[in-house]
């Protein structure tokens, strides 16, 4: 009996750490991802030069009075292949404009991109020294912001766009 | 002697020929010293086991040219880290922040400590009266 009481408390303590990891292991909340720190501020300053039309720049106020999708993707970026699909059809619900970041690319080969695959933007800027890119703390293509017509970013979403995020995790969101 | 010499040289300019960091050094030392420092001090996002200063990755070399920029404009270290946690959160640096969230996290080191000397006094304390009523068992014997 007093055995059992001298390894009662290290036993349930072991346990109780156990059960602790354990649920960590399984129960990430953001499954690795990193949260922005820009979700609910304003979207940051930006001016780029178009990547098909030199004289419509994609600027922050690009962004305002409607709700708009910002997508950064590259044609140097494999997981934007798979996800171009996607946006055609987001393009084709028409629900919300789609603008483009191309990120640290190559304008002649962006521009054979869209003449393959089809252009789903609005417009997009080149980011050819990927300053802008660093002001949306972007890490890796594709990614997918989603902003208000105030200006404030809502959502943003690290990896392809899937037809079911786009609706469960980006319409969802609009008011 | 000689050689000994030469295998030293070789070894300490050897990493620097490796360095995947091919901006040219800051002009004063003081700044390079800052500059190397903070790209050891921030992660790089896309390999996030690596700092910027290790990373071969265009996305830590872009970084590593801001950290660069915002030197020679003035800034101070403060500056620099606030800009990048402002973009990519607290994630990118490697020692983290004290702040309320976190301050159960710092303060668990100390905790466990006070505990642990709490149980070792009294096992001690335990053992020598256990040793102490033996004693007098067998000197009764």
């Amino acid at each position: 009996m007093k055995i059992a009481s001298r390894f009662a408390l290290p036993l349930a303590a072991f346990a109780l750490l156990l059960v602790v990891l354990i649920a960590g292991l399984y129960h990430a909340p953001e499954k690795g991802v990193i949260v922005s720190p820009l979700l609910g501020k304003p979207a940051p300053q930006f001016s780029l030069p178009g990547l098909l039309d030199e004289s419509s720049p994609l600027q922050a106020q690009t962004l305002r009075g409607h709700w708009s999708l910002l997508n950064v993707w590259g044609t140097w970026c494999v997981e934007c292949r798979a996800e171009h699909q996607t946006l055609l059809q987001i393009k084709q619900q028409g629900r919300v404009p789609i603008f483009g970041i191309d990120w640290k690319d190559d304008d002649a080969k962006a521009r054979a991109w869209l003449g393959e695959l089809g252009n789903p933007y609005e417009r997009i800027g080149a980011d050819r020294e990927g300053r802008v890119a660093i002001d949306w703390g972007v890490y890796g293509a594709p990614e997918s912001f989603l902003i208000s017509p105030s200006g404030t970013v809502v959502y943003k979403h690290v990896g392809a766009l899937t037809p079911e995020i786009w609706q469960q995790e980006f319409l969802s969101r609009l008011l | 002697m000689l050689m000994a010499l030469l295998a030293l040289a070789a070894l300490l300019s050897g990493p620097r020929a490796l360095a995947i960091d091919s901006i040219p050094p800051l002009p004063d030392p003081a700044l390079q010293q800052r500059y190397l420092t903070l790209t050891h001090e921030l992660r790089c996002m896309q390999c996030q086991n690596e700092s910027l200063a290790d990373s071969p990755v265009g996305l830590a070399s872009d970084l590593r040219r801001d950290v660069h920029e915002q030197l020679l404009a003035g800034e101070s270290d403060q500056q620099i880290l606030d800009h990048m946690v402002a973009r990519y959160g607290e994630f990118i640096l490697f020692r983290p922040r004290m702040s309320w969230r976190n301050a159960w996290l710092w303060s668990l080191p100390a905790v466990l400590m006070l505990v642990g000397i709490f149980i070792g006094v009294r096992v001690l304390r335990d053992r020598r009266q256990h040793v102490d009523e033996e004693s007098e068992e067998s000197l009764d014997a």
